[in-house]
This record gives C-alpha cells, sequence and structure tokens, in this order.
C-alpha cells in the first residue's frame, strides 16, 4: 500500500509543504485538509487586494489544475477531530478516518476576539454580524459587503497591529470614515521601535485616519442603527461595522490532546519535527530555537511559512536539513512599502537613515551585531540588511550614519 | 491575448496562455516549476525570478528601482533578469520566451 502524507490545514505552510514533497520525489499519498471550503489562498492580499478590487475575489495560491498534476489530494470544508498518534490516525468531524506515515500539523492561527460586552450583538437590522475579524476570504468578503452597504461608512478597528493598519489604509482609499483604538500608548508597541510607530501614526493621521491610543474598549453599545464603541476613559465611537484585531488565538488544541510538547506554539526541532517522530509541525502555530538568534521564537509571516514547509519537505522525502532562514515581513500601506529583516528585540543601539522624509531604514544593533533593519520605500537598505544579517558580517556604522555614502556592498565589512 | 514560454529547470518548456494580470499570476495559476510568488505579487519577495530574452529585453523593458534592489537578493542576477510579477500580460509579450532563473 501506498505510504500516506498527511496535512492538516491548506494554507500558506500546508500548500507549499505539499508542493514541495512531491516536489523532492515523494511517491506516495499527499492529502491536503483544511476546514476552509476555498481554494487555498494568499492571505495578505485579504486586507489589501481584497477589499479594494471592485469585486471580492482571493489570490489562489496555487491553480486548482495545479494540485490534479502533482497528484495531491485536496480536501476542503473538512474539519480534523483528533489525532491518534499511537495508531497513526486522524479522525474527521464526518466520521471519516484518514492512517498517515507522516502527519504535518499547519493549522495556524484563529483571530482572538475578546470578551467585550456587547460585541456578540453587533448585528444589523437582518441580524447579521457587523463585528469582524480579518484572516479568511470568508471574512473579507463580509467585511467588503459591510461597508458596500454601511450608510456612512463609519468604521471602528480594535487594535493598532499590521492588520488594523493595513485594513485602515484600505478603508481610507474606498472612502471611509476610520478610527483605530489601540490599548497601548503606541501603534504596534510590541514590534516595533518608537520611529517606526511614530512615523506610521503621523502617515495614517495625515490620510484622515483617527488613532486613538491608551484606550480600553470596554463596551459596544447599540442605538438606532449604530454601534457605539465605549472605551475606560469614558469616549465614545459610533460604528456602522466594527473590525477586531487585537491578536490570534494559536490553533494547537489538536497537537496538545495528541500529547504533543506544546508552550506557547508546537514546539519543533531544526527539521520541524515534533516530540513525534512521524508528526511535524510548520507555520504560524510553531515554537522553534533560532540559531541566529539564540532562542526559541514563535513567528507569523509567510516566510516562516514557506521556509518551514520547504525544511519539513526535504527532511520527509530525503532525510536532509535545509539551510536556516532569517525571518522577513513586509507591510504595505497606502503608497508605502514596509520591509522587515530579522528580529529587533534585544537590540541597545538604533540607527535611522534618511534618504529622504519618505525613503528610510532603521537599523537595529545588538553591540557590533545587526538584528533587523525595517524599510521604508527602502529596497536596498533592506536587501543590504539582508545580507549582513544572512552571512554574519558587521556593518560599517559611521559610514551608515553618512547618507553621502550610497548603501552598497561597501557598508558591510567581515569579521 | 498572449502566448508565452517557461523554460523551468525540472519541466522542460512549459506553454501558457492569458490575457491580463501579471507574468507571475499567470504563472502561478499553470504551475509553473520556480515561479513561487510567496509574496503573492507585490515585489517583496524576489521568488519570481526569470530571464528575458536579449532580443526581447526592450520591449519588456528595465527594471524600476524596487525591482532591480529586491534582485540582489538572488545570486543569480543577470542584466536580463526581471521579477515576473512586475510584468503585465499583453499582445506586447506575445511569442516571448522566459528562462526560469531557480
Amino acid at each position: 500500500m501506498d505510504s500516506n502524507a498527511v496535512v492538516i490545514g491548506a494554507s500558506h505552510a500546508g500548500v507549499n509543504f505539499a508542493f514541495n514533497l512531491r516536489q523532492q520525489g515523494w511517491l506516495g499519498r499527499i492529502t491536503l485538509i483544511d476546514s476552509d471550503p476555498e481554494l487555498p489562498y494568499h492571505r495578505p492580499p485579504l486586507s489589501k487586494k481584497t477589499l479594494q478590487a471592485s469585486e471580492a475575489v482571493s489570490t489562489p495560491l496555487k491553480a486548482e489544475k495545479a494540485y490534479t498534476d502533482n497528484n495531491l489530494e485536496l480536501c476542503l470544508g473538512q474539519t480534523v477531530t483528533a489525532i491518534d498518534g499511537e495508531e497513526k490516525v486522524i479522525t474527521l468531524a464526518c466520521g471519516r478516518f484518514i492512517s498517515f506515515d507522516k502527519l504535518v500539523i499547519a493549522t495556524g492561527c484563529s483571530a482572538f476576539i475578546p470578551p467585550i460586552t456587547g460585541l456578540d450583538e453587533t448585528v444589523d437590522d437582518a441580524g447579521n454580524n457587523q463585528y469582524f475579524a480579518m484572516r479568511t476570504f470568508a471574512d473579507a468578503k463580509a467585511i467588503k459587503n459591510a461597508l458596500n452597504s454601511s450608510r456612512d461608512k463609519q468604521v471602528v478597528i480594535i487594535g493598532g497591529g499590521y492588520i488594523g493598519l493595513e485594513s485602515a489604509s484600505s478603508f481610507v482609499s474606498l472612502g471611509a470614515n476610520v478610527t483605530v483604538i489601540e490599548k497601548q500608548d503606541k501603534i504596534l508597541s510590541r514590534v516595533t521601535s518608537a520611529v517606526m510607530s511614530d512615523f506610521l501614526t503621523e502617515l495614517h493621521k495625515t490620510k484622515g485616519v483617527s488613532l486613538q491610543t491608551s484606550k480600553d474598549v470596554v463596551e459596544i453599545k447599540h442605538q438606532s442603527n449604530k454601534h457605539i464603541v465605549v472605551c475606560g476613559d469614558g469616549t465614545q465611537y459610533p460604528a456602522d461595522f466594527i473590525l477586531v484585531g487585537v491578536g490570534v488565538k494559536l490553533n494547537t488544541q489538536l497537537a496538545s490532546s495528541a500529547g504533543l510538547e506544546v508552550e506557547q506554539g508546537i514546539k519543533v526541532n531544526d527539521v520541524c519535527q515534533t516530540s513525534h517522530p512521524d508528526i511535524f509541525a510548520i507555520g504560524d502555530c510553531t515554537r522553534h530555537f533560532s540559531t541566529l538568534y539564540n532562542r526559541w521564537i514563535r513567528l507569523e509571516s509567510v516566510q516562516n511559512a514557506v521556509d518551514q514547509a520547504k525544511s519539513a519537505a526535504l527532511f520527509i522525502a530525503k532525510n536532509q536539513q535545509g539551510p536556516s532562514a532569517v525571518p522577513w515581513f513586509w507591510s504595505d500601506q497606502y503608497q508605502y512599502k514596509l520591509q522587515i529583516v530579522g528580529l529587533s528585540q534585544g537590540y541597545n543601539e538604533l540607527i535611522v537613515r534618511e534618504e529622504t522624509q519618505e525613503q528610510f531604514s532603521v537599523w537595529y544593533f545588538h553591540d557590533d551585531t545587526l538584528l533587523c533593519v525595517e524599510a521604508v520605500n527602502s529596497s536596498k537598505a533592506y536587501v543590504l540588511g539582508t545580507q549582513a544579517i544572512k552571512q554574519r558580517v558587521s556593518v560599517n556604522k559611521s559610514l551608515l550614519k553618512d547618507t553621502a555614502t550610497a548603501l552598497s556592498k561597501t557598508l558591510l565589512q567581515s569579521t | 491575448m498572449a502566448k508565452v514560454i517557461f523554460m523551468t529547470k525540472t519541466n522542460g518548456a512549459v506553454e501558457v496562455e492569458g490575457s491580463n494580470g501579471s507574468l507571475m499570476e499567470l504563472a502561478a495559476a499553470n504551475g509553473v516549476a520556480g515561479i513561487d510568488g510567496d509574496c503573492g505579487g507585490v515585489c517583496s519577495c524576489a521568488t519570481c525570478h526569470i530571464y528575458v530574452a536579449p532580443e526581447d529585453f526592450e520591449k519588456v523593458g528595465a527594471a524600476e528601482e524596487i525591482e532591480s534592489d529586491m534582485l540582489e537578493l538572488d545570486d543569480n542576477v543577470t542584466e536580463y533578469s526581471r521579477l515576473c510579477c512586475q510584468i503585465e500580460v499583453s499582445d506586447d509579450i506575445d511569442g516571448m520566451t522566459f528562462v526560469v532563473a531557480n
């Protein structure tokens, strides 16, 4: 009988794993399962392209034909309810059992919806939900409908993170009135420096977004077709609909119930193997030890999903270990392209390099080690930072500070 | 409508046909090996690297600044390199052959 590789979760991680496993020469069956009925799609465009296009369309990761051509079995709209690691079998909600030789958990995260009084009564006259997360194509489609049918295009976004800010940028381009409410005193305070936070704050304010920081949402009231977002300090913000972007909850329940080691993410080794030798985990739901940063990390990014997918596929098909990856991220807001390489946590020196007001980069160092570069409309800085971090070479700080010296490899020095 | 050929490293020549969108989207929709398009086509990942034939290069045009910077992430970059998410599918590229870089 053919051996079967089963993948739970068909988003960036799961789909890339399946294609890579086939490419690496796996001859057995490959079964991809996801509860989302949609043909697997790119998630980052949901807050941008999907919202802004005249009609809500998804951006498929691969064409339907590509799954058939590669002999990948796609089970969409199916939910896995249990993993039995000893018998090596999974159970679907429909009652079906699927045996596996290798199992890959790529279940990702779901949007965290905080328990705010009155939030779940945020509905329109017809009883349709008027509060949303931005996680799935169905979410983006529902948000687009809500915006199109809303009377005043008045939107309140709870949470000033990347999802909230990218959505704000799209809503503004569609003529909406947008208020963003953030608990911390700065937007993105947990993930970036004050420099970047201040830049994005100014940017969104200039575009007409009302940014309310240090505000705790305590209740949603409902009156005459409006939903009133009430904060702890008594301030109130009326909305036609509400977008909630306050973080995620990890989809690790299946792994925990199967007895796998889970600690703020499913713990995996360098080849994405869990504490069970035939069960692997990849993407947002995992935590791995980064040799680059010398600590356990969990990443929510397309890059990490794709790189872990490749790494697990290479190991399962060929018993080989892939190269270690450098984390990178991007965020497009208005006409600005923010590109990030590395992780800034633990920096003790920061250099801001401004080419022009609209083009600059923030370089995070721990002593002489470059940890991270955040580049705004400056792909040169992003690429140079990537090379420095990947090759572990140091950057000449005085040349970096001198904008008369162009960003080029002359700034890199071998150690 | 444009018919183009991708020369891939693993699957030989693949002929595809399209009338709009980017060349990366067309390649991804047809499962062309070596064109990943991880970022969904916003010039952020450099995983859709192709070589344009020298005789077609003028017609296709050179990369803009962001794109050529991003191309430097790939060791195999040449003067005929482009990221195909930045090339529109149109009659202008009908009949061209692109070599997939990776």
